[in-house]
């Protein structure tokens, strides 16, 4: 019995990876993507299982900077979509890529309230008013990057006070790992307002809460850009993948989740 | 192997970071916060635990009542809830819009997001530690000492203090520390139910977390600590009941 424990151990390790790895040599893409794609890439990989029977499709959501990290430290997945150019940068100078990264559509901040409005915000210079409580995601996260950088161009803008930045982030209440948890804060009523890209605004959020614009001028539009990955075991699916997303029919489907299309000018460019 | 399981991670961490660079990392602002607000609210979800928990030990361990078992169920139901579903249990219920929360904001308190949110969410998976503990001491009394305190006409409250409290003492303080340590290393519950900002509510575990992604040496170093210190935590568990016994055997009879 005491021998045998080791030994059922070990049996018990090589079941699961070797599940993992059986499953991988048939068709299963794994694709790594920014949480706030979330929604536009479950439909899309829906639609990839249909056109290619017998492949299935399998997500791994997180903010773009913990997925850089898993991949980093040898996680095995077909193709990364990061929210942020910075952070596809990073997995391009490590090696991680296997090809050019594309961008494939882009995003708008928004600011969201509750639909209660607790703290009556009607419009974007009143989140500078003391005793708020705001929400923003972390700066490390591309969305919290974004936020602090709007926030910026807002400072001094007409009807903005110059410390405007500093009076936002002074009501910061928490600074969430990921943008999603912004939404969920709003969404729950906890908090009185918070930063999210238009595309979280989904159908339960959008009941719960109210939606306000962030003009375009100061606007810090996120740029989405997906590449296949080295490791990639299946490296033709993946690109086919990628090719979906590109596509027509897959920016119809990011398009109706809330995220702007590439334009012309992207695809002239082919890269972020 | 399975000590390896536990070992190498651990020794990954050490070796990660050499021991002086370690030191005058422990410097860095991000960590002295973390550190700071880690002890401060640790310490009072401990109190919290011990002041609320101790009664409900002793229903538990020295009263029969119907419903008991669920009522033990429930105690350790958050030993093996994933913390993260305390978080939102504690968000429903206490938070602004939550059941009970909404009473709490009629008078001007509102939990989310505050320093006070971080002792509730560690006192909460924390607490089942010290209640299981205290219990199992507490039975471990001898009926007889308590009969004899009865007997000499010691009134329930006196029996208590003078006899139940101190014959359990090292169960209650094994308790204290290992709700200590959980409350230390929580995180799911914390994130979810308090945020994270640092300096209100940015405790260790958290900025452990954040910090992997933007300095990863930050993150060792606080990473480092934790284990430190909760391994000392738990080495003293082991070495102190015995010293206090003997500590209680060469003290003169409490009741006396």
């Amino acid at each position: 019995m005491g021998a045998s424990l080791p030994a059922s151990l070990t049996l018990a390790l090589t079941l699961l990876s070797g599940a993992g790895r059986a499953r991988a040599q048939s068709d299963l893409v794994t694709v790594f993507a920014a949480a706030s794609l979330t929604e536009a890439f479950n439909e899309l990989g829906r639609r990839f299982e249909r056109e290619h029977p017998g492949t299935r499709v399998r997500f791994n959501y997180a903010g773009s900077q913990q997925l850089v990290l898993q991949l980093q430290q040898g996680a095995e997945a077909d193709a990364f979509a990061s929210a942020d150019e910075r952070w596809m940068r990073t997995a391009q100078e490590d090696g991680l890529l296997a090809g050019a990264p594309t961008l494939f559509a882009r995003n708008r901040l928004v600011v969201i309230v509750p639909a209660g409005n607790p703290a009556r915000v009607s419009a974007l210079p009143d989140l500078a008013r003391p005793g708020l409580k705001i929400v923003l995601a972390a700066e490390a996260v591309p969305a919290g990057r974004y936020t602090r950088q709007a926030l910026d161009k807002l400072a001094g803008a007409a009807g903005f006070p110059a410390d405007y930045a500093a009076l936002v982030l002074a009501n910061l209440v928490s600074e969430e790992d990921n943008v999603k948890a912004v939404a969920t804060k709003v969404e729950l009523g906890e908090a009185d307002a918070g930063f999210v890209y238009r595309s979280d605004v989904r159908p339960g959020v959008a009941r719960a809460t109210k939606v306000l614009e962030i003009p375009n001028r100061y606007n810090v539009i996120a740029a989405y850009s997906i590449a296949p990955l080295r490791g990639s075991k299946h490296i033709a699916l993946a690109r086919r993948f990628v090719e979906l997303v590109l596509g027509d029919s897959g920016q119809v489907v990011l398009e109706r989740h809330g995220l702007t299309r590439r334009s012309a000018s992207d695809t002239a460019a082919g890269r972020p | 192997m399975l000590l390896c399981l536990f070992a190498l991670p651990l020794l990954a961490l050490l070796f990660r970071v050499p021991p002086a660079s370690l030191l005058q990392r422990l410097g860095q602002p991000v960590v002295l916060e973390a550190v700071r607000l880690s002890l401060l609210t640790t310490a009072a979800a401990t109190c919290l635990v011990v002041v609320l928990g101790l009664p409900v030990a002793y229903l538990v361990a020295m009263r029969s009542f119907p419903g008991k078992r669920m009522l033990e169920a429930l105690i350790d139901l958050p030993m093996v809830l994933p913390p993260t579903v305390a978080g939102v249990g504690l968000l429903l219920a206490f938070g602004r819009a939550g059941l009970a929360g909404r009473v709490l904001a009629a008078g001007g308190i509102s939990l989310p997001f505050t320093t006070a949110a971080v002792v509730l969410a560690q006192a909460f998976v924390a607490a089942p530690f010290f209640i299981t503990t205290a219990a199992a001491g507490f039975r471990e009394v001898e009926p007889r000492y308590l009969d004899a305190a009865a007997t000499l006409r010691a009134g329930p409250g006196f029996a208590l203090r003078h006899v139940l409290l101190p014959m359990s003492l090292p169960s209650l303080l094994a308790g204290a520390a290992m709700s200590w340590a959980r409350a230390l290393g929580e995180f799911g519950a914390t994130i979810t139910f308090a945020g994270n900002l640092p300096g209100r509510t940015q405790t260790m575990p958290l900025a452990v977390y954040i910090a992997l992604q933007t300095d990863l040496d930050a993150s060792v170093t606080l990473s480092v600590l934790l284990v430190l210190v909760s391994f000392s935590v738990l080495v003293l568990l082991r070495w102190a009941p015995g010293r206090l016994a003997s500590f209680r055997a060469r003290a003169p009879r409490p009741a006396s």
